[in-house]
């Protein structure tokens, strides 16, 4: 099954990146053939709707799951609708985590696990969040 | 005539000017609007204790998916500048408060599955308040856009009248979109350093306008002479000082207006309506 | 790392002096000016700017005359009316033009422009600095006039000043906000942990305090108000501080030194040690408190 695992790095001995839509890289791995390939986010330098883009890009990679630190309402909404499991909380490697998701070891949310920086899609969605987001 | 009321600076009498000008323009036998602008924080109804004869929703066109036609080719998130449609392989996802309503992705979708509905965003308000005709837009809490407001406020202004606009304050989109269209605007400041500051900032903004503007000096005698210096090597108009009367500012606190309180007042308005109404005639 | 806004709905109730006195009473915070359109703190804080950036609220479209045919079909699609119609001086040919004010940035004309001859760029449209003052780093901005987009640089502002603090060890982040409701407030008080609403007794100051609370509600912050000028009005104070929804963490007095701090570009803690700064003082406290 392929998942989607947010990274600080682009190897899997990286760590996770908590944030979801700034995060520095979207790691995209088969479990079973632990075939992977590190894409690099393109919505860092956005302002507005990161969260939505970045969902959508990694909807489109056919993912089940995506992994992550912290995911607000907007991304949670488009990923959900499209049938994708969030598991939020995560941290920690890469590689550790991935095998924590294979051994049935990670809870899926149903709900996003962070406030809407606009609240749930609330006009020109800016980056707020809480604390962890970077340049 | 419009009359358009603007400040860089918040709290320095916008509302205060507008209505006390427009309050003995109404009791000179001329037929006068006053229109609040300033839709995130309308006050000129506390005021004017209008009765609201109209009101109507305002809204933003924002795109329905048919989804029994929807392929999922992407184009409507991809000509949409503001993130407001997400498209995966499964489905579409609309978020209609980051809609502008610019309609790209209605025009761009190529098998006609997206119509467009109503988001309403606020309301504006018509009525009277004795010889004053009111009028007011109010933005819903939580929507981010006021100018589509401003937009339907100034559709709906009677073209005979003398129309005083109480502008928002700052310098950014909601307050080009309040005065653009008015013959005269009256920048207030107050001799402080922020005032001036802020004052420069305005007279920056209605010079790129190239509409005929001067400058009202409220609370004139709280700080120092720093604006006075600014307007006399720019050149430009001091139209009226008010001095720090706690009077004004009592009355104000209570809803009350200068002209009707205190009397000494009335022809410094009508004196300022002259000087305006010459500099639009010349 | 904690984030306190400060905001008052209605202009001119002294909420930029407040943070200003803040900044003198903070013992490690980052001070950040997120009212862009008309910033002031600066004024007070006299900043010395170590770094400095360009900022693009957006893109703006413009039309290349040369290429133009004129079929119009920009001027039907603009929903902004934001493209201007006007005759060629010798009369001979329709010519459109995008009035740059006008534009919302939503790139329609140049997507659907047959001859693609409408340019659509990021546009520079103000700039933000970080800067050193007295009382530690200033992230600050200014945007253009006219300029669209003041709640994008409000973000990029926040952004910043969280990764100065990260950088710095800061613990806290003191953010002079906007005026209104709209979309520059939203962005400055999404995600933060505390509101201060800096308030005065009038009427008018009340009806505005009443839409920004139902605002952090909305939003879920907690909120705290501040009664500035109390005594111009003794009567509406009583009124504000009875009200159940309303948490009075602090009054401070109708008194000229707010006015002659500022001319002296001095805090009001600086200026002066009378009751004022006691007050305000003692504001500080509670709102240290109530932050946690």
């Amino acid at each position: 099954m392929k998942v989607a695992i947010t990274s600080l790095e682009s190897s899997l001995d990286s760590q996770i990146d908590a944030t979801f839509g700034r995060c520095q890289y979207f790691i995209i791995i088969d479990t079973d053939s632990m075939e992977f390939e590190a894409i690099k986010n393109p919505s860092l330098s956005a302002s507005q709707g990161v969260g939505i883009q970045s969902a959508q890009l990694i909807a489109g990679k056919n993912i089940s799951a995506l992994i992550t630190g912290n995911c607000g309402p907007n991304a949670f909404n488009v990923l959900n609708q499209s049938g994708i499991e969030v598991i939020t909380g995560a941290s920690g490697k890469v590689s550790q985590v991935i095998e924590d998701f294979k051994n049935g070891n990670l809870k899926s949310s149903e709900l996003p696990n962070v406030g809407g920086h606009f609240g749930a899609g609330q006009g020109g969605g800016r980056g707020g969040g809480r604390g962890r987001w970077r340049m | 005539m419009k009359i358009a009321i603007a400040s860089g600076k918040g709290g320095t009498g916008k509302t205060t000017i507008a209505l006390n000008l427009a309050s003995v323009l109404a009791s000179s036998a001329i037929r006068t609007t006053y229109v609040d602008c300033d839709v995130e924080e309308p006050n000129g109804h506390i005021f004017l204790n209008p009765e609201i004869e109209k009101s109507k929703n305002v809204a933003i066109p924002v795109p329905l998916i048919d989804f029994t036609k929807c392929t999922l080719c992407g184009k409507c998130s991809e000509i949409c500048e503001f993130n407001a449609i997400a498209v995966t392989p499964k489905t579409v996802v609309v978020f209609k408060d980051m809609c502008h309503g610019c309609g790209g992705c209605f025009h761009v979708c190529p098998v006609n599955a997206i119509s467009e509905i109503d988001n309403i965003i606020g309301i504006i308000e018509i009525g009277k308040s004795g010889d004053i005709n009111f009028m007011q837009g109010k933005l819903d809490i939580g929507k981010a856009f006021s100018p589509p407001i401003i937009r339907e406020l100034k559709r709906n202004i009677p073209s005979d009248d003398v129309t005083i606009l109480d502008s928002p304050p700052g310098t950014s989109c909601p307050v080009i979109e309040a005065i653009s269209d008015s013959d005269y605007i009256i920048l207030i400041t107050e001799p402080t350093p922020f005032g001036v500051n802020d004052l420069k900032l305005s007279v920056e903004m209605v010079r790129q306008l190239e509409i005929p503007f001067g400058i009202l000096i409220n609370r004139s005698d709280i700080g120092d002479d720093e604006v006075i210096r600014y307007c006399k090597k720019e050149q430009l108009d001091i139209i009226l000082q008010i001095p720090d009367d706690r009077e004004i500012a009592v009355a104000y606190s209570h809803g009350k207006l200068a002209v009707d309180e205190i009397p000494k007042y009335i022809d410094d308005f009508k004196n300022l309506f002259e000087k305006i109404h010459k500099a639009v005639q010349d | 790392m904690k984030e306190l806004v400060v905001i008052s709905g209605k202009g001119g109730t002294g909420k930029t002096s407040i943070v200003a006195a803040f900044a003198s009473l903070a013992k490690s915070a980052v001070l950040v000016d997120c009212d862009v359109d008309a910033a002031d703190l600066h004024i007070i804080l006299q900043p010395d700017v170590e770094h400095r950036e360009e900022f693009s609220g957006g893109k703006l479209a413009s039309i290349r005359q040369n290429d133009c045919t004129s079929c119009g079909k920009c001027f039907e699609l603009c929903r902004y009316n934001a493209i201007e119609k006007s005759t060629s001086p010798d009369g001979k040919r329709t010519i459109y033009e995008i009035d740059r004010i006008g534009c919302e940035g939503c790139g329609v004309c140049a997507w659907f422009c047959p001859e693609k001859a409408i340019d659509f760029k990021e546009s520079i449209n103000g700039e933000w600095f970080i800067s050193n003052t007295r009382f530690g780093k200033l992230v600050h901005a200014r945007l253009g006039i006219a300029e669209e987009n003041s709640g994008k640089l409000v973000s990029l502002v926040r952004t910043a000043a969280r990764k100065v603090a990260a950088d710095n060890g800061n613990e806290l982040i003191i953010i002079d906000g906007s005026p209104g409701i709209g979309c520059p407030v939203i962005a400055s008080i999404s995600g933060a942990q505390y509101v201060l609403i800096v308030t005065e007794p009038t009427l008018s100051a009340i009806h505005d305090m009443e839409r920004v609370i139902q605002l952090t509600k909305h939003f879920n912050i907690p909120t705290g108000v501040c009664i500035n000028k109390w005594d111009l009005n003794q009567e509406i104070s009583n009124d504000i501080e009875k009200n159940p929804d309303i948490k009075i963490l602090g009054k401070t007095s109708y008194n000229t030194v707010f006015t002659k701090a500022q001319i002296m570009r001095q805090t009001v803690i600086e200026y002066s040690d009378n009751a004022v700064a006691d007050e305000l003082k003692s504001l500080w406290e509670n709102v240290l408190y109530e932050i946690g």
